[in-house]
Parts: structure tokens; C-alpha cells; sequence
């Protein structure tokens, strides 16, 4: 007798269509989202606030309500919507661009002051939506259409490490670094996702998911290549790896 | 620490009458960040809303106040943010798409000196700035002027009730005079009803259909109905809400049009004037934005010359020119930054332009 071993979850949009490119990791990392939303059984008191970019479309995909902010300032609305309604489940679902550039002292000052949200960040390397710019996370040497010989220190500085810097905050709960590239670490990033969802609904403080995605059409490689580079040169540098857990002790 | 008194006159700062009143308006949740002349309206709140066990957060940047404002929002709470003219500019971008995602935020703004970081001199320099909005595309924000401490409080109600009533952001445009100085006042009960939003909250799905707040509007068309939807509502607001106060206009050849704390100096040089036998009259726009036009209008029919007074280099001048629309003169009596000229001054400049 056939075992069902994948199902689309309840939470997902029945007449959702797939607009993500072939081989984009923001496909998977909605799905996780959704998943982690449904069993933890929450998706009817959330309250989604999404930042601009790609990642704006979650709200096309999970049946919650959402709210859109401007860009880089998805997580100051998701503290007014947290400090409006304490016990409303609230988690902002951005990008690089939105979160590590723009948006920085906002997701930096929500982790200090500890607000009871969570953010998932999703780690591309580049500005994805507008057509694969040199971002706030483009690797050294990384060849961007504003980096056209690759990222070198002298001109343009290094990437951010966000996983690490907000684990630094004192008012971060949980911060870790994900990646999506295997099956193995697709089940990581999930217990990550709701472990950080979980550190929410126990009101222990900021919680923060850092995902390592592909973005095979602006990388210019398909979906393999794009895993491969994922594996070979990002993990390398963004190690995945749990950098704050206050329900455990010395990590 | 100021008490959330009613029905006993008190004498008070505008920046707490404004606080104090906005607390009793039922605000839920106050967002803000520094700057003069304005900040005893986040002090106050510090202290005020964690008593109530309301929220107050000591935003990191004016960008980061405004959004949050957006955020609480969205659920339905009343919820508030108050600043400058050039941490107002900062705010811009968030106003517009509060209009779109048609969200009541209030926005309390307590002009200074400008441009730039100008000084903390009082100013009436940012009229332009709140009327047509500084943010991108079609939008108006609602917008109230006061001119006295009082009208610092029952504004400060009026604007909770106009931004809930029709989903629109609205400004209360104060200065750094009305902000600084004393005055008896005295707080009522909030009069206004509580409009119900029940509607369009977000809230989470248990009760209703997933709901997105969203200014993104992938189609030009749908984006064409939008936009005259919202201009719809930018109609009845001036059918329904414009306010203003006039004095001595029925028989005025001259009337002088003066808004905030500006125009306590002008209606008394417009007394001046009815002393000395010119027969001046005095109108005081109240709402800003919808702006008495139609009123105007009328007036230019027996009156021969308008005068607009401003601490600025003369932005509302221009309103009251279109409003107007040739039919008669409008002259401008202005002063760029600082405390209003005096009564004497002012009638000084009438006697010259008539």
C-alpha cells in the first residue's frame, strides 16, 4: 500500500500559482513556512508583514492575513503590529536586499529590544527582482550587473554575515543560518524555522532565520549549477549553523 | 507627570495637551523618535502609555516610528506618531503608502524652522509639505491646523476620528509656538463616535477570508480605479468636513487669510483695522486639507482683495490663488521663520497693500 510522503499544506492557497523562476529556493522556503504555520497550528492567529522584493509574494501563496511594507521596513511594521496585538503571531518573511541593506537598523533594533517577532531572511546574494544587482550578501569576487568584474574589497567592502550580527543582540532569542540545498538540510531549515516559531510563541524574544537560496536566473546558471555554488562557494563562507538558542545552553 | 484630566481647565504645553488628549482619544500605541520642538509629546507617552499598559516604543529612526504607526495600525488599533518638519520628511514615503493601504494613521507635526535642519524656531514652512504630501504619487493626507492649546486637544480628537472615519492618514499640524506655549485647557470626554473596522483589520483568519494590506498594484487599470476611488473619497471629505472660522467678512473689501498661530496675530490686527475704519475681515482655514475653496470662492464675489499671512515664504498664498482663480488680488504678508510678526506689524503691511 502507497505511504503519502509529500502533500501541499492546507496552508498554501488552492488556486495559488507557482511564480517563483525554475529552480529559485523561495518556492521551498514558502512551503517550509507554511508547513512550520499549520503544525504549530497558528496559521489563523498570524499576522504575515512581507518586505519587498520576491519575498513579497509569500502572501500570494499562504491563505493569512498579511501585510506589505515599504521596502527595508517590514519589521518596524511588524513591531507595531506586535505591540498593537501581543498575542497575534507575527513573522516578516523578506529578503537580502530588504533586510540586510535597508533594512538593517530595523531588524538590528528589533533584536535589541527583544520584540517578540520572527524574521526569516532569504540569503541570495543579489537583488533579485530588479535583475541581479550587487547586494549587501554578494560574495567576494561575485560577478553582479554592478560588480561587472566581481566584488573586490577595495571597491565595494565586504558581505554581511546577518545570522552572526543578530545573534550578537542581546534581545535575540534564536538566530540561525540555513541552507536548502540537500533533502537533509531542507529538513534543517525546517526544524530551524520552527524552533525560531516556537521561540516566539513562548514570548522569549527576537527570532531570526537566515535561508541560503538560489537565484539561477540573475546567477545566470540553472538549477544544479545554482545548488552546486550554493554547496561550493555560499556555505562556505555563510555557515550554516545555529549561532543563538537560549533554550540551550552554550551554543 | 501631566493627568489625563477632563472637564477641568488645566494650564499646559501644547505638546502634552496634544499627548494628553490622544491618550484620552483612545490611542493605543504611540511610536516616536526625538527632535524639538516636539518631544514632550514622546515624553509624556514614555511614561503615560506603560501606566495604562499601552504601547510606547523609542523608535530607532523617524522611517522605523512611522511603519510601526502603520503596523498597530493595521489592526485596528488607534495608534500615532509625532515629529518635525525635517524627521517629518524622513516620514514621507510611509504617508504614501498609509493612503494607499488606507490605514488611519494619525501623525502629529510640530513645524520648525527649515529647509534642511533649519532651526527650532517655529515655522509654518511645512503647509506645503503636509497638504500635498512629499511622498510619491496621487495621495492627500487629511490635515488639521491648530491655532490655540485648546484647539491643540480637541483637534488631536478630531484627527483619530477623521483618519478612522475615512481611512486616511491625517496630520495634526501644529508649531513649535502652539508646541511650546502654555495655555488653559480643558479636556471632554473623546466626542466623537467609534467607527467600527471590523471589515478590513488584520486579526489573523479565525473570523474572516486571509486579508492583505498591500499598495502594490500590479495592473494599470485595476490601479486607474483605485486611484479614483480613493479621489472619490477626497471629494466627500471636502463635501463633508472642510471647517474654517471667519470674522467680519459679510461687508470686508480686504479679508485676511491666516491658519495656526499665525492667525491669533492677524485677528488682531484685523481689529486694528476695523478701529481705523478699513473694513477688514478675518478667515481662518481650519482644515487644511480638504481646504475651504468653496468658501473662498463665494467671498471673492464681494471682496476685493485677499491677503494671506504665513511664516513661510508663502505656500497656503497659493491655495487661496487657485481657489480664487483671478477673480480678485491675493497678496501675501509673510516672515520666514520664527515666532509671528506682531498685530502692529501686520497691520502695518495691510495699510500699505489696500
Amino acid at each position: 500500500m502507497a505511504t503519502q510522503v509529500f502533500k501541499i499544506p492546507n496552508t498554501i492557497k488552492k488556486d495559488a500559482k507557482f511564480t517563483f523562476c525554475p529552480g529559485c529556493d523561495h518556492g521551498v522556503a514558502v512551503r517550509l513556512v507554511a508547513e512550520c504555520l499549520e503544525e504549530l497550528g497558528v496559521i489563523d492567529n498570524t499576522i504575515a508583514v512581507c518586505g519587498i522584493g520576491c519575498s513579497v509574494t509569500i502572501y500570494d501563496f499562504i491563505d493569512m492575513d498579511a501585510l506589505e511594507a515599504p521596502h527595508g521596513r517590514s519589521v518596524a511594521e511588524a513591531t507595531g503590529v506586535k505591540r498593537a496585538k501581543p498575542d497575534k503571531f507575527v513573522f516578516t518573511y523578506s529578503g537580502d536586499g530588504d533586510y540586510a541593506s535597508i533594512g538593517l537598523a530595523e531588524g538590528m533594533h528589533a533584536a535589541l529590544r527583544g520584540e517578540k517577532i520572527t524574521s526569516i531572511c532569504i540569503n541570495n546574494t543579489t537583488y533579485g527582482m530588479t535583475g541581479g544587482q550587487l547586494g549587501p550578501t554578494t560574495m567576494l569576487g561575485q560577478v553582479t550587473t554592478t560588480s561587472p568584474t566581481g566584488r573586490n574589497i577595495e571597491y565595494y567592502g565586504y558581505p554581511i554575515k546577518l545570522a552572526e550580527h543578530i545573534a550578537l543582540c542581546d534581545g535575540t532569542a534564536f538566530s540561525a543560518r540555513v541552507s536548502l540545498d540537500t533533502v537533509a538540510n531542507i529538513k534543517k531549515a525546517k526544524q530551524a524555522i520552527k524552533k525560531a516559531f516556537e521561540v516566539q510563541l513562548k514570548g522569549l524574544g527576537y527570532s531570526f532565520v537566515e535561508i541560503l537560496s538560489t537565484c539561477p536566473t540573475n546567477w545566470r546558471m540553472t538549477p544544479d549549477k545554482a545548488h552546486e555554488r550554493v554547496q561550493n562557494e555560499m556555505m562556505q563562507v555563510f555557515k550554516p549553523g545555529i549561532y543563538k538558542d537560549v533554550t540551550v545552553e552554550n551554543v | 507627570m501631566v493627568e489625563c484630566l477632563t472637564n477641568k481647565k488645566v494650564l499646559m504645553k501644547g505638546n502634552y495637551a496634544i499627548a494628553n488628549a490622544a491618550v484620552l482619544a483612545g490611542c493605543q500605541c504611540y511610536f516616536g523618535y526625538p527632535i524639538t520642538p516636539q518631544s514632550e509629546i514622546g515624553e509624556f507617552m514614555s511614561g503615560k502609555m506603560q501606566e495604562l499598559g499601552r504601547a510606547y516604543v523609542s523608535a530607532e529612526s523617524e522611517l522605523a516610528a512611522i511603519n510601526m504607526t502603520i503596523g498597530a495600525c493595521s489592526t485596528g488599533v488607534k495608534a500615532m506618531s509625532s515629529s518635525s518638519s525635517c524627521a517629518v520628511a524622513l516620514m514621507q514615503e510611509a504617508l504614501s503608502y498609509a493612503t494607499t493601504d488606507e490605514l488611519p494613521v494619525v501623525l502629529v507635526s510640530v513645524m520648525r524652522g527649515g529647509p534642511g535642519l533649519g532651526n527650532i524656531y517655529p515655522s509654518q514652512g511645512d503647509y506645503t509639505q503636509a497638504v500635498k504630501g512629499g511622498g510619491n504619487g496621487d495621495y492627500r493626507t487629511i490635515v488639521l491646523a491648530p491655532s490655540t492649546v485648546q484647539e491643540c486637544a480637541d483637534l488631536t480628537y478630531k484627527a483619530f476620528y477623521l483618519a478612522q472615519k475615512y481611512r486616511n492618514p491625517t496630520i495634526l499640524l501644529a508649531d513649535g509656538l502652539l508646541g511650546q506655549m502654555m495655555e488653559p485647557v480643558e479636556f471632554k470626554e473623546y466626542p466623537y463616535p467609534e467607527v467600527d473596522n471590523s471589515s478590513w483589520r488584520l486579526s489573523g483568519t479565525k473570523d474572516h477570508k486571509a486579508r492583505i494590506i498591500r499598495s502594490y498594484g500590479p495592473l494599470a487599470d485595476d490601479r486607474c480605479v483605485f486611484l479614483e476611488k480613493l479621489f472619490d473619497k477626497y471629494k466627500k471629505l471636502e463635501e463633508n468636513e472642510t471647517e474654517w472660522e471667519e470674522i467680519g467678512t459679510e461687508d470686508a473689501d480686504v479679508v485676511l487669510v491666516s491658519f495656526g498661530s499665525t492667525s491669533r496675530n492677524v485677528k488682531t490686527a484685523v481689529k486694528m483695522c476695523r478701529e481705523k475704519g478699513i473694513k477688514a475681515g478675518f478667515f481662518r482655514p481650519i482644515t487644511l486639507f480638504p481646504f475651504p475653496n468653496k468658501r473662498l470662492k463665494e467671498l471673492s464675489k464681494t471682496v476685493k482683495k485677499f491677503i494671506t499671512v504665513e511664516v513661510n515664504m508663502g505656500q497656503m498664498v497659493d491655495d487661496v490663488r487657485l481657489a480664487v482663480n483671478g477673480v480678485v488680488p491675493v497678496e501675501l504678508i509673510h516672515k520666514g521663520v520664527g515666532a509671528p510678526p506682531d498685530p502692529e506689524v501686520i497691520f502695518k503691511q495691510i495699510e500699505e497693500l489696500i
